[in-house]
């Protein structure tokens, strides 16, 4: 069994990072797993994107043109990579900054309001742990305790950084189900 | 000892450690930047020297004088830094020196790109710098691989008393991977009191030793080059290493590919294979000496009608893959060189 997940956004959203988390949860879940970023001349503000496989086999191509699941941060990302999804993979879209749906109608789609989500917990940057717990939530592919365990891991040198965060995994998770 | 989740480049950088290798030289370049970063914090914490050089030819005599004076040593740098290393790389060959050097490739020719590629086939096997020497050449498929052919790259220095090459493309250094650094493959460097300008009072002899490259005496220089032929020609008998993919099946189409790259064609193979199309794979982890003998072997049975070398260049491998072929079976080739790389539908199709 094999999961991708394609993370985009604009450079500054996280996203590099959230995928090192999920990536780091698999691996303790004794996943074989792989991260690949988009790198580039990339800057603040520029597209930035990364891939994550997981999979209970050595993993072949790290390199993917159709992953099962997308997490979309702002509009060009859902746009140019929603149509490469699988059939029955889901789509997180982040409704604060995306006005529009994925146009498709074979996948799950997940809308989570994540900016204004993360400005009620007291901390807009917490906008990308949202997503990423909202879409553990939903798909499954690492447990919560094993995301958190990541997350407190790569926040180990900044303490106090790590209840907010917790805080932000469970409105994802919340958000995950209201949908 | 557990896994880490680390980016090739960082896992470079650690692995050199773990192999007792103290001394660090670079300029940076991207896409291998983060070895330096990883580096300049690391080395301190040991004991170790990280120096940015002002370029990377001065840093390839960095290397040079570290080598003579018996230290263990690396660099990395991506393609057109090691262009600039070339001189250094030839005069350590000349003079024996052991030394590593990583090259995480990126496109070119030129300044190129900085995206992933395989173009530099050709430097590290055939012509890296002037005069008549080889590298022995690594290619990593992974990240592990990375850390476990760093980790043999300092012993088969030594071994040679030749500059060893770790070569990847510019995604094994970007991507991350769990990895382990194996205590089985550390490392004592060897004694080399018999060559290395390490000081008449840590050595304790009377006798000077000299490391050199110039041999104007003509007989002197032809003697030089023999004895280094005869290295390269112990290499090809002793460090030929490859790993064989899907060749227990009766395969039409039998793939020569290294690097990332593999990773892609393996890919490729499996969903070859739940189509019911068999397709084999030889994948050299050693360039230079290269797997003649097992791609011959591979290719010279009778369901086997084509070998096809896949790569992130302009079919710069076919002609070792032709040599090792040698005209039994045809070879085509199929490669991309933007930056792009290949994904497993375009390898199927």
């Amino acid at each position: 069994m094999q999961n991708e997940v394609q993370f985009a956004g604009f450079g500054g959203q996280g996203i590099m990072l959230i995928g090192k988390i999920l990536a780091h949860a698999a691996m303790e879940e004794g996943f074989e797993v792989s991260w690949v970023p988009s790198y580039g001349p990339e800057m603040r503000g520029g597209t930035a994107y990364c891939t994550v496989v997981i999979s209970d086999q050595p993993i072949g191509s790290p390199v993917i043109k159709n992953p099962r699941h997308l997490v979309a941060m702002n509009r060009p990302s859902l746009e140019k990579f929603a149509p490469a999804v699988q059939k029955g993979g889901i789509i997180f879209i982040n409704g604060s900054l995306i006005s529009v749906n994925s146009g498709r109608d074979d996948v799950d789609e997940l809308v989570v309001p994540v900016v204004e989500m993360a400005k009620e917990l007291g901390n807009v940057k917490t906008a990308n742990i949202i997503a990423l717990a909202a879409f553990v939530a939903r798909s499954g592919v690492v447990g919560i305790e094993a995301l958190k365990g990541s997350i407190k891991e790569e926040f180990a040198q900044k303490q106090k950084l790590i209840p907010m965060n917790m805080q932000a995994v469970d409105a994802g998770i919340q958000a995950a189900k209201k949908d | 000892m557990s896994k880490v989740l680390m980016k090739g480049n960082e896992a470079i950088g650690e692995a050199a450690i773990r192999s007792g290798c103290l001394n660090y030289f670079a300029y940076p370049i991207t896409p291998q930047s983060e070895v330096a970063e990883y580096l300049a914090r690391r080395m301190p914490e040991v004991g170790g020297v990280f120096l940015q050089g002002e370029s990377e030819v001065a840093v390839s005599y960095m290397i040079f004088g570290a080598a003579a004076a018996g230290a263990r040593v690396f660099t990395t740098s991506s393609s057109p830094g090691i262009s600039l290393m070339s001189e250094g790389i030839s005069y350590m060959a000349g003079a024996q020196c052991p030394a590593v050097f990583v090259n995480i490739m990126r496109g070119g020719p030129g300044l190129g790109g900085i995206l992933p590629s395989q173009a530099d086939y050709f430097q590290a096997t055939k012509s890296l710098g002037h005069g008549d020497f080889r590298l022995l050449v690594m290619a990593p498929a992974s990240v592990q691989e990375a850390v476990e052919m760093m980790m043999d790259a300092f012993p088969l220095a030594e071994k040679y008393r030749n500059p060893v090459m770790i070569l990847g493309d510019g995604l094994i250094g970007q991507m991350m991977e769990p990895v382990e650094f194996p205590d089985s493959k550390k490392t004592e460097p060897l004694n080399n009191d018999a060559w290395a300008t390490s000081g008449l009072d840590t050595r304790k002899s009377d006798t000077r030793n000299l490391v050199k490259s110039l041999f104007l005496d003509p007989e002197a220089l032809n003697n030089n080059n023999l004895l280094l032929k005869s290295k390269y020609e112990q290499m090809k008998r002793e460090e030929v290493r490859f790993e064989a993919y899907n060749t227990d099946s009766a395969y039409n189409v039998l793939i020569v590919s290294y690097g990332t790259m593999s990773r892609v064609c393996r890919t490729a193979i499996d969903s070859m294979k739940a189509d019911g199309i068999e397709v084999g794979m030889i994948r050299p982890q050693t360039l230079f000496p290269f797997p003649e003998d097992q791609i011959r072997a591979a290719a010279d049975v009778t369901h086997c009608s084509v070998v096809a070398s896949i790569e992130m260049s302009m079919g710069q491998m076919i002609e070792d893959i032709e040599r090792s072929v040698q005209g039994k079976k045809p070879v085509k080739w199929f490669g991309k060189c933007g930056g792009d790389v290949p994904t497993p539908e375009e390898v199927v199709a």
